[in-house]
């Protein structure tokens, strides 16, 4: 075994234990994602369940936003973990990250009750501040949004402020500000009125994919090569020049990639030509992330310090490939995205693609940061449990993608390419059965995917309890 | 704008290659000198470009400036027809009609459009149907709304009434009394203003030209 390259002294510094919290609730609201998905599951067989109560729109709600605040909130996580490993001190403003914490998590759930209860308000500006926003994926009220604004400048204040006591910088601290700067001037794009849709939309996606395709798959980038020092003892300068390979392409496709998402929404022609030639080459750095963790888990002969880590970040690099570049570049092209735009395709790509590149880092985080944050730290950390919840958790998202796959691939021809896309073709598409037989298998892998997260959280609680020697022989 | 998306995509590429190249001078293509000068150029030389494709893209979605309609469009007929060059469907914009018997000027089109748009987000329409084919994917895309036929083929004969117009304010107002197909739309309890305003707002919408999304609207039966 190779000696860890991250050195973790044996107390915690105080950053790792606010990172604790970080995760602990970020895993909480992985199970309200869940619960609200298979609600919306169930929505789609019996459309009059729950009904004007907990209709789908509030349900959907609550999914997308609990999923994003989750893996945010994993991701800031794993900076707060690895932060003070990094520079080898305490991270600085480490009082004002913990108010700010607390805050948002207050914040947090007073947004999810209004999304809950309150759910709807009249068409004014107090429903932008208070209720909802209405806008996909940032409904969050304009207060809440001035709230994580000033939360990411906390942040940013930790990571610089640390990085400048350490006196030491290096090329992932570097890439880490870098990103973060990005990632939080992104989120003010988001936060306006506009009455032209058009405008909105376009200022919409700089939140919504300069997120998720670009500054959050590099902030990945980050907390990855920092878990891959800490599983495999990889050489940093090996870590550092893959990481500016990947800031390259990824920043240099994705930028411009953004141009698929103005395909259709009112902008000019020009952008079906950049959007399609840049995001057709968006899946160049997920490739390289495969390469690269098959040739460092191979090298290492699969050797860890903690398995069910270096199973998620393995986990992660394919299913980031997998989903988001496989299952975005068969929709990216315009020819083909003019008919699969805005069905069920769209909607396989966003489960398999958030999954694969995000559920998979931040579970990789959690093990670790689990491996330590107990009174004696097991090395190598190994249960029996954990490939269960790996497995299943990962065959049933599978079968969630293939149902909406299926569906999307029905709704594409039926209402796109056959019936000309009008209120009645979407009628005759979504009650055709080659798109309702899918109704069923999709909620009993959601299910399954309910089942694998208990067995998760169990592993998590549990994992690490038994001295490394009994569940060595336990495998024996 | 002179520049085809050919010429800026090549530019862009090029120039990323030959600045990270004379950057790295004497470091080998494996050295993270070399990958940290492409990351950082990469990263410069598209966000410059995406600004200025903004300002470029900001000028030409203002409304009235050809692909986004003035606000007052809702006066007007409106409809689809097949461009053979461009070989998609294009918005036209024909005689005044007016909208629910009035004809609005720019200001009081601009005020109903605004109230229609800010009803479309406090009732969080995007969470159930898509707008410009964005959203999720529960209801109805309502990028061409307006011009969907199952107004007059259905939903006015039901109803009772004579226009468009009506039969939309109408049926949003009471979505759960009419269903169509096997999901039903809860009831969102628009006032009469607010609905309105939403169909407004979505004639409004209509008018908009999206590079032919979406595809065939209208024309398959």
């Amino acid at each position: 075994m190779n000696a860890f390259a991250l050195r973790q002294p044996k107390e915690l510094f105080e950053s790792q234990k606010l990172a604790l919290w970080y995760f602990a609730v970020a895993v909480l609201l992985f199970g309200v994602q869940i619960i609200f998905g298979l609600l919306m599951a169930y929505q789609y067989i019996d459309p009059e369940f729950l009904y004007g109560k907990l209709s789908f729109m509030t349900n959907r709600t609550l999914h997308v936003n609990a999923m994003i605040v989750w893996l945010l909130v994993g991701l800031m996580g794993g900076v707060y973990w690895f932060l003070p490993l990094e520079t080898g001190r305490e991270v600085v403003g480490i009082k004002l990250a913990k108010f700010i914490w607390w805050v948002i998590v207050a914040g947090v759930g007073v947004v999810v009750l209004v999304y809950a209860f309150v759910q709807v308000g009249p068409g004014n500006a107090y429903t932008l501040w208070f209720i909802n926003e209405g806008r996909e994926y940032v409904e969050a009220p304009r207060w809440a949004d001035f709230a994580i604004v000033a939360w990411v400048a906390i942040f940013l204040f930790n990571v610089i402020a640390t990085t400048l006591a350490a006196r030491r910088i290096t090329g992932l601290l570097g890439v880490l500000i870098f990103d973060l700067v990005a990632l939080g001037a992104l989120y003010t794009a988001g936060m306006h009125y506009t009455v032209n849709v058009t405008m909105d939309q376009y200022l919409w996606w700089w939140v919504v994919h300069l997120w998720v395709e670009a500054t959050w798959e590099v902030l990945v980038g980050v907390v990855m090569g920092w878990s891959l020092m800490y599983l495999l003892g990889t050489p940093r300068k090996l870590i550092e020049t893959w990481l500016f390979l990947e800031v390259a392409l990824v920043f240099g496709t994705g930028i411009l990639g953004l141009g698929h998402h103005y395909f259709w929404i009112g902008t000019p022609e020009y952008w079906i030509g950049l959007g399609g030639f840049f995001s057709a080459l968006e899946p160049l750095p997920l490739v390289a992330m495969v390469v690269h963790a098959v040739y460092d888990s191979g090298a290492h002969r699969l050797h860890t310090v903690n398995r069910p880590a270096l199973f998620w970040a393995i986990a992660q690099a394919f299913g980031n490939f997998i989903g988001a570049g496989v299952w975005g570049f068969m929709q990216t092209l315009p020819q083909i995205n003019m008919y699969s735009h805005g069905t069920q395709l769209a909607a396989a790509h966003g489960h398999f693609s958030f999954f694969g590149a995000y559920v998979g880092t931040v579970l990789t985080l959690v093990y670790i940061a689990v491996q330590n944050a107990r009174k004696r730290v097991v090395v190598p950390l190994d249960s029996r449990l954990w490939p269960w919840a790996y497995g299943f958790l990962i065959f049933s998202i599978i079968g969630v993608v293939a149902s909406f796959t299926i569906s999307g691939f029905a709704q594409t021809m039926i209402e796109r390419a056959e019936l000309g896309s009008t209120w009645n073709a979407y009628i005759t598409s979504y009650t055709h059965p080659w798109y309702t037989n899918t109704h069923w298998w999709r909620f009993w892998m959601g299910m399954l995917f309910l089942g694998a997260y208990v067995a998760l959280v169990w592993d998590l609680l549990t994992i690490g309890r038994k001295p490394a020697a009994a569940v060595e022989a336990a495998h024996d | 704008m002179d520049y085809s998306w050919i010429q800026i995509s090549v530019a862009a590429v090029f120039l990323s290659v030959v600045i990270t190249l004379v950057l790295s001078r004497g470091y080998g293509w494996l050295s993270p000198t070399f990958w940290r000068n492409a990351a950082v150029v990469s990263s410069m030389i598209m966000l410059f470009i995406l600004m200025w494709l903004t300002f470029d893209t900001t000028e030409k979605i203002r409304p009235g400036a050809g692909r986004v309609p003035t606000w007052t469009v809702i006066n007007h007929q409106i409809g689809l027809k097949w461009d053979g060059e461009k070989r998609r469907q294009v918005p036209v914009v024909g005689e005044q009609t007016g909208f629910f018997g009035k004809v609005y000027s720019p200001d009081e089109a601009f005020a109903l459009i605004n109230k229609g748009k800010m009803t479309l987000q406090g009732r969080n329409c995007m969470e159930c149907h898509q707008i410009l084919g964005n959203g999720a994917y529960y209801a109805p895309d309502l990028t061409r709304a307006w011009l969907d036929p199952w107004w007059e083929e259905r939903i006015m004969p039901a109803l009772g009434v004579a226009s468009r117009e009506e039969a939309m304010k109408t049926w949003l107002q009471h979505p759960d009394k009419y269903p169509q197909g096997r999901r039903r739309m809860p009831n969102l309890h628009f006032s009469d203003e607010e609905a309105v305003a939403l169909v407004a707002f979505l004639k409004w919408m209509s008018a908009i030209d999206t590079n032919g999304f979406p595809p065939r609207f209208g024309v398959a039966q």
